[in-house]
């Protein structure tokens, strides 16, 4: 059996054609797009092609409001800080919700910290969903940021962005939706969703790591916070990473291409996994909303054993899989998403998360399905609690 | 000819075994270094083993070592990171006049926040004046940042003297950033037994990939991250490892330093060479920067004047020949070169500038034809422009 890779929340296998198309801008075309001869035109050419291709995958109406970081983190936080400190003047209050990426919770803690912003974190219900009417509720005077998550990376959930959109227009404030998880696996497109501010990462959906983007709405008013040369209209200072950039825009080329085929894929996977999980194991729970959650994602938290000796037996199986986000997994912290959805300690710590990938087939799932019961026999049947019920 | 590049201080050509050395990360070995399975662990081993030759080269520890995105985000998380923390310990920067704008652009932002920075003067070769930062330096100096080689004149600031001004208001808080971006393959950096407490990198410029680079922060330094999120680069910068970056950076300041001595002599002569050959036949040229012997091996700045820069760009580029007219991040606006304009260099000089940045992998007969169609087409265009 080969490995059975199902941690594609945490990162992606960079597709062949993705790297294929970087390769040639490592070796001959390796020119700085700021040089003003032609092969450093010619660099200028190929990173403007793959800010169409970007732009296209999430609806933007011009490639120019598409800028290029070093991946979601940095755009999350270029989206974040980038509006407070420029709009500080008119306010000092940011609403986003208890479930956010890091990106974005560490970054308002920041602005909290050491620029004297005032942060709501909204809660979540059980299923993980913030209620647009929380948001609206929260809104004060000083309120210049919205940032909420489109779809949860632990738990999948997808948010009612939209609808939160059109609270932040209708109150005339930024919205900055963290779509690092959505993108590419549902469809994006920054209208619908009437964000002003959305962030990207390649290495999520089968592009490479090191670069991804923020997209900034015509007339977004924000400050860079990488200073230096002129690069990205300003926006972001360093020379480009032109093979990582043209990696990014094939990998949004063909995740457009392929998304419907995909996403028809993932959910039958991830159904088929998440009935099987129910149908062979007791005493667990399936978190984030049963529906409105990302084609990838399966949650369950596995009643009576722990997350981290589970993975370990996994991993000996040849299975990737994580207890949550991969950021906090070497910490033995339980996930902030799972407690802040009302799960007690003691489930949050049991949890497991299984997120498909397109490389993925249905013989992976079938493989997980027949290791991961007698997986977790084995860690109940040394449970001193599961033994004493 | 088929190409010659000669501009690379703006970007290098990665090396053959650093895009094979990044093949691994970008296919089988993609894991996610922060993941606990397999994947992740051989992707953190990969990192690791990176660290490692970054840390050697320059002798620091590895756990001094944090990898960015580049030497514009080394420069300003060294910066932007440090100010905050030592807020209290006083209110004064310094900085010198001829800095990268990854450099210069924070200390102008942090001025505008009510910092108080003092850009030191440099004299007509682009060093700076020691003497000026011993009357600026003082108890309320929290931070100096120092470029070692100056990526427009080649100029090498005297950082051994700087770390002796500087080694005596240590006691009362004060760090000691160095960009050495454009001297990382050039100089040996010895940082076992130096009070640098940070120190920028950049892949691109040594024949390493672009997105990559690293800042050096030595142990106990109190850094704020310009970048929050998850806890990678122990809590310096948050962000998913880039992983193949990293690891192409780690190949590349390995392969470009194995042989600093020989390296540096082969850019010097051919540096000289060009030097020698275009002055020799060419009146009214004018090396901007220091002494040929003085100066960065690579680097070499030529004011040829009553002739626009940019003209000569272009036609140099018709044959094949690839230089800028200085740095290739303000190469697209037209204001003067802050560097020039501090080393008191005449407009009419300024105008004419011409950089030539050399690599290992240039040879003598690339030089050659560059001043043979120097010595065609200067004055033909000249003689158009006039």
């Amino acid at each position: 059996m080969k490995r059975v890779y199902l941690d594609n929340a945490a990162t992606t296998p960079t597709a062949s054609e993705v790297v294929e198309a970087m390769e040639p801008y490592f070796n001959e075309n390796f020119g700085n797009p700021s040089s003003i001869y032609s092969f450093g035109r010619e660099a200028k050419n190929t990173v403007e092609d793959a800010r169409e291709k970007v732009a296209q995958l999430i609806g933007a109406d011009d490639a120019a409001e598409i800028v290029f970081t070093s991946g979601g983190t940095e755009a999350d936080n270029l989206a974040i800080k980038g509006v407070a400190m420029k709009n500080k003047e008119q306010g000092n209050h940011i609403i986003t919700s208890a479930v956010e990426h890091h990106a974005v919770l560490h970054t308002c803690e920041y602005l909290e910290e050491y620029h004297d912003f005032e942060v709501t974190y909204l809660p979540v219900d059980e299923n993980g969903l913030v209620n647009p009417i929380d948001v609206a509720e929260a809104i004060t005077d000083d309120t210049i940021l919205i940032s909420i998550m489109l779809a949860n990376n632990e738990v999948g959930s997808i948010q009612p962005i939209a609808e939160i959109g059109q609270i932040a227009q209708k109150n005339d404030i930024y919205f900055h939706t963290d779509a690092v998880q959505a993108v590419g696996s549902i469809p994006v497109d920054v209208n619908e969703l009437n964000a002003d501010l959305l962030a990207l990462s390649g290495h999520k959906f089968n592009g490479p790591k090191g670069i991804g983007a923020l997209y900034i709405r015509k007339g977004t008013q924000l400050t860079s916070f990488m200073h230096g040369g002129a690069q990205e209209r300003g926006r972001r200072a360093s020379t480009e990473n032109v093979p990582a950039i043209v990696g990014l825009g094939k990998a949004a080329e063909i995740a457009l291409e392929e998304l419907d085929e995909k996403r028809e894929k993932m959910i039958k996977l991830r159904d088929k996994l998440i009935n099987g999980i129910k149908a062979e194991i007791d005493e667990v729970i399936l978190n984030g909303h049963p529906t409105k959650r990302l084609p990838n994602n399966v949650n369950f938290s596995i009643r009576y054993i722990e997350g981290e000796s589970l993975l370990l037996n996994l991993d000996l199986e040849d299975i990737a899989a994580s207890s949550g986000s991969a950021c906090t997994s070497g910490s033995l912290d339980p996930s902030h998403v799972l407690l802040a959805m009302g799960l007690s300690h003691e489930v949050a710590h049991g949890s497991l998360r299984l997120s498909l990938g397109k490389y993925n087939t249905e013989e992976d799932v079938d493989y997980v399905l027949e290791k991961l019961p007698a997986i977790v026999d084995k860690l109940r049947a040394m449970s001193p609690i599961y033994n004493q019920k | 000819m088929k190409e010659v590049y000669l501009d690379n201080s703006a970007t290098t050509k990665p090396r053959k075994e650093v895009v094979e050395a990044m093949m691994e990360p970008l296919t089988n070995n993609y894991g996610n270094p922060s993941s606990l399975h397999q994947k992740g662990i051989d992707a953190e081993k990969l990192l690791k083993e990176a660290r490692r030759k970054v840390a050697k080269v320059i002798r620091a520890n590895e756990e001094e070592i944090i990898f960015t995105s580049g030497g514009t985000e080394s420069n300003n998380l060294a910066i932007k990171g440090t100010v905050d923390t030592l807020k209290r310990y006083g209110n004064h920067l310094i900085t010198t006049k001829v800095e990268h704008s990854s450099v210069l652009h924070p200390f102008q932002d942090l001025e505008q926040e009510g910092w108080k920075v003092t850009y030191l003067d440099v004299d007509e070769n682009g060093i700076l004046d020691l003497d000026h930062l011993r009357e600026e330096i003082s108890e309320d100096t929290i931070l100096v940042s120092i470029m070692y080689v100056n990526s427009e004149v080649g100029a090498i600031q005297p950082i051994d003297e700087v770390e002796k001004i500087v080694r005596e208001y240590k006691d009362s808080k004060l760090y000691l950033h160095v960009d050495a971006v454009q001297a990382l393959d050039k100089i040996e950096i010895d940082l076992s037994n130096s009070i640098i407490d940070l120190l920028s990198m950049s892949g691109h410029k040594i024949h390493g990939p672009k997105g990559s680079g690293g800042l050096y922060v030595a142990k106990d330094t109190r850094l704020k991250s310009l970048i929050t999120g998850g806890g990678q680069e122990n809590g310096y910068r948050a962000g998913t490892e880039n992983v193949p970056g990293f690891v192409g950076f780690g190949e590349a300041v390995k392969l470009a330093t194995e042989d600093v001595e020989k390296n540096v002599a082969q850019m010097q002569e051919l540096k000289t060479r060009l030097a020698d050959g275009v002055i020799s036949s060419l009146d009214e040229v004018q090396i901007n920067g220091p002494e040929l012997k003085n100066g960065a091996p690579h680097i070499l700045n030529l004011s040829f004047r009553g002739l626009k820069g940019e003209v000569l760009v272009h036609a140099l580029e018709e044959e094949n020949i690839y230089v800028s007219t200085g740095s290739a991040c303000s190469s697209k606006d037209s204001a003067p070169s802050h560097v020039l304009t501090a080393m008191g260099v005449d407009e009419d000089a300024m105008e004419g500038t011409l950089r030539f940045s050399l690599s290992t992998f240039n040879n003598e007969e690339e030089i050659d034809y560059t001043i043979e169609k120097l010595i065609k087409s200067v004055p033909q265009l000249r003689k158009i422009s006039g």
